[in-house]
């Protein structure tokens, strides 16, 4: 019996994974969600400040529209605005559903709030305390629990995605392997990616975690899958380093009040942002806020003290455990030191506006894919943009499963590969390849700076390196190729050389790898195209 | 800060565990157990290093715990022992399958059939939704066993996320799966209250949730 069920294999099981199960197991299909951990372990969980959606319930007359030109704005005209619109679109019934299926949102008076973000005109963020991704990824792995019993959905969560099968360019299954059982395992039909975004790339560096390595990023990058927006990383502009990563101090301590400064020589307080910027100086894009701190220089702090005890107590009591319990600072009596840190990828896999990737029979949603946040993401959208682009690509994938399926009956699947992860020779070069990234693509980047990077980058390549090494050394040097082509500055990608934004850049940087070099073009953006 | 870690190691499933000991130093005046395995050749779990995702839960120093929150300053003498959780199988060195433990919640059907009751529970929901599924409360369970139908506090949060917002069209079935599951097996030892690394207040969860699952009495709806 079973042998005969056709499935649609998801690799990652975050907030898009499994909002793409959901979506495709609704439809009666078939699904493995395939991922290194179980979802409880996911990045999702981490999430703080919130998700957007224009539910217009603070009495400020908010618009879906509103919603999408604050977006659109944020990203710096780089997204898609066709798949903008629709994400914005679909935001409040997304909510409206998380509700239904349990998240503890805000309340008062009887109807859910929202707060303050960055770079959004309106309250527009519904939240759960400062733990909202924990309360929408526990909901959504219940959820998807259902469909597990009625045994729509196969987990498979100690596997490691190692290729993709392909065949005269289209995606025919995927290649994982079993970490407990310590076996390859071949797996045929369609493939969604929810791999999460290239943390790895900067271990120890990002507020991220550990799990999404990038490997499954590289890995696509050289089996032909193409890439949009490289350059486009997001500095977080309130982190602060503590063992082994970046701690976040969520930009719902802005939302709800908190204030950036940094000390003068005469010991007096410097509300920079303010003063540059007006009342809504704290609340500026991401990609503006760590600028300024890097053209700064100094140490700046964030000022939380004048948070009334309520706020503290109703909105952001778990962000305040956690400030004391790593830092040893009570941020309700005293300011937190902070810096910009790495914090999310608006770049990753290129996709259309079902999210298909530019091989058949492949897709990918959430932070893996390149999709609604342009230049700089808006807080509050990526918890969106994941469980939103879930479900389109799930949609997507759906609708071509039926004669995906039928072509691949009269065809044999393409064979797997042997696969060698990173050696432990190799570990030296991974750590040196990571200390160049972070010089080459730090907040403010120039042509001498990165082409440094990239010279030293070619210094690290040899005849014998792993299959795992070599494809995240091309998607390293895909990074820096694109960061060095992009000559302006847009958004999080800020050159010295090059400070204006052009108009003949409004365009996505696609980063190819072909038969034997990487290849950067810029094109356009399709929804722009269509209207 | 020099320490020895003592690890206890295997190489699989099958092979026979054995002690081996690793000299770590580090300027590193806040770093855990996590940053030092983080050097290490040995096999473990790990995700967020910021005790928010349970992977890289272990017994330390004869205590289990999240090998991320486990400062190495604050652990008594030059040498740390560290083993994997007694209670799930263990794969290789510190990495234990807690696949039991989580396909439990499938068994007590740990999801809202026809949806939420919205206005009910915010705080009770908002408290277990923060369940890690580390199984940290487990490990120090004197009642918990994998073969058991007791599932623990790592069961008693879930449901008591569906509990807080009990649709009335679940109630019967709630009910049944929570006395199974939690009531029916709960010593009472609480040898979990002070283990839980989410903080999660699991005496009051209890209360809360025996109240309305066993006891039958409405939760009352905070005023919003
Ligand atoms: C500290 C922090 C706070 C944040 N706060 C917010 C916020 O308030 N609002 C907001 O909108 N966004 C926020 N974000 C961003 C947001 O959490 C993420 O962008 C989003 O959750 C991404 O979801 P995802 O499903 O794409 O990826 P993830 O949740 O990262 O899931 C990736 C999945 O892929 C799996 N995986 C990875 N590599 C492999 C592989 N090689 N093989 C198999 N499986 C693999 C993982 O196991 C995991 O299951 C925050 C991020 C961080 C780090
Ligand atoms: S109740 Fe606490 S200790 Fe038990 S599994 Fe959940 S998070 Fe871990
Ligand atoms: S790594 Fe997530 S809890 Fe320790």
């Amino acid at each position: 019996m079973a042998e005969s069920i056709s499935y649609i294999n998801i690799i990652g099981a975050g907030l898009a994974g499994l909002s793409a199960a959901k979506t495709l197991a609704e439809k009666g299909l078939y699904v493995r969600l395939v991922s290194v951990q179980p979802s409880q372990r996911a990045q999702s969980n981490l999430a703080e400040g919130g998700i957007n959606a224009s539910l217009n319930v603070m009495g400020e007359d908010d618009t879906v529209s509103g919603h999408f030109e604050d977006s659109m704005k944020g990203g710096c005209y780089l997204a898609d605005p066709v798949m903008v619109k629709g994400l914005t679109e679909a935001a409040p019934s997304i909510v409206r559903e998380f509700e239904k299926l349990g998240v503890p949102f805000n309340r008062e008076n009887g109807h859910m709030i929202q707060r303050n973000f960055g770079g959004q005109k309106k309250k527009r963020t519904a939240f759960a305390k400062s733990s909202t991704g924990k309360a929408l990824t526990t909901a959504l792995i219940d959820e998807v629990r259902k469909h597990e019993a009625s045994g729509h959905v196969l987990r498979l969560c100690h596997h490691r995605f190692e290729r993709l099968l392909l065949k005269d360019g289209r995606c025919e299954g995927v290649q994982v392997f079993d970490i407990y059982e310590k076996k390859v395992m071949c797996m045929e039909g369609p493939v969604i990616m929810c791999c999460g975004g290239l943390n790895g790339m900067f271990p120890g560096m990002t507020t991220g975690t550990t799990a999404n390595t990038g490997s499954a990023a590289a890995e696509l990058f050289i089996q032909g899958v193409e890439f949009a927006d490289l350059e486009f990383i997001q500095y977080h502009p309130t982190t602060v380093p503590i063992t082994g990563k970046r701690l976040l101090v969520t930009e719902a301590a802005r939302g709800e009040g908190g204030r950036l400064f940094y000390v003068k020589e005469d010991g007096s307080r410097c509300y920079w942002l303010e003063e540059k910027f007006g009342v809504r100086g704290n609340l500026m894009p991401r990609d503006v806020i760590s600028r300024e701190e890097d053209i700064l220089g100094r140490q700046v702090y964030i000022d939380m003290t004048a948070l009334s005890d309520e706020t503290w107590k109703k909105k952001l009591p778990d962000l305040r455990e956690e400030i004391i319990h790593y830092l040893g600072i009570d941020p309700k009596k005293e300011p937190v030191p902070v810096s910009p840190g790495i914090h999310y990828f608006m770049g990753g896999i290129r996709v259309d506006e079902g999210h298909r990737t530019n091989i058949s029979g492949l897709y990918a949603a959430g932070e893996c894919a390149c999709a609604y946040h342009g230049a700089n993401r808006l807080g509050g959208n990526s918890l969106l943009g994941a469980v939103y682009g879930g479900r389109v690509a799930a949609e997507t994938a759906a609708d071509e499963s039926y004669r995906y399926f039928e072509s691949a009956a009269d065809n044999p699947p393409a064979l797997f590969r042997t696969f060698e992860s990173i050696s432990a020779s190799e570990k030296e070069a991974e750590a040196r390849m990571e200390r160049i990234l972070v010089k080459g693509l730090s907040v403010r980047r120039n042509e001498e700076s990165i082409k440094a990077a990239l010279n030293e980058l070619h210094t690290i390549i040899s005849a014998e390196m792993s299959d795992e090494f070599e494809a995240r050394y091309y998607l390293a040097e895909a990074m820096l190729l694109s960061a060095l082509e992009r000559r302006e500055s847009r958004g999080a990608h800020t050159r010295l050389d090059w400070p204006e934004t052009k108009d003949e850049y409004k365009k996505i940087t696609v980063a190819r790898r072909g038969a034997d070099k990487t290849v950067i073009s810029f094109e356009k953006i399709t929804g722009q195209e269509n209207g | 800060m020099k320490k020895t870690l003592r690890i206890l190691r295997r190489a699989s499933k099958d092979s026979e565990p054995y002690w081996q000991e690793f000299e770590y130093e580090t300027a590193d005046g806040s770093a855990t157990v996590a940053t030092a395995l983080m050097t290490l050749p040995v096999t473990w779990e790990h995700s967020c290093l910021q005790k928010k995702c349970g992977a890289c839960a272990m017994v330390i120093n004869k205590v289990p715990r999240l090998a991320c929150d486990t400062c190495l300053a604050d652990l008594k003498g030059d040498s740390v022992t560290v083993e994997p959780l007694r209670k799930f199988p263990v794969i290789e060195d510190l990495l234990v399958d807690r696949k039991d433990m989580m396909d439990r919640l499938e068994e007590l059907r740990v999801w809202f059939a026809n949806g939420a009751d919205v206005s009910r529970g915010r705080e009770m929901a908002f408290e277990a939704s923060k369940c890690l599924q580390c199984g940290l409360c487990l490990e120090v369970c004197p009642n918990f066993h994998a073969e058991g139908k007791f599932g623990g506090m790592a069961a008693m949060a879930p449901l008591a996320r569906l509990i807080s917002k009990m649709p009335d069209a679940q109630v019967k079935e709630l009910r049944r799966s929570y006395k199974k599951a939690v009531y029916d097996g709960c010593g009472k030892s609480l040898a979990c209250r002070d283990i839980c690394p989410a903080g999660i207040n699991i005496e009051d969860l209890l209360v809360r949730s025996n109240a309305a699952a066993i006891w039958k009495r409405r939760l009352r709806d905070e005023e919003e």
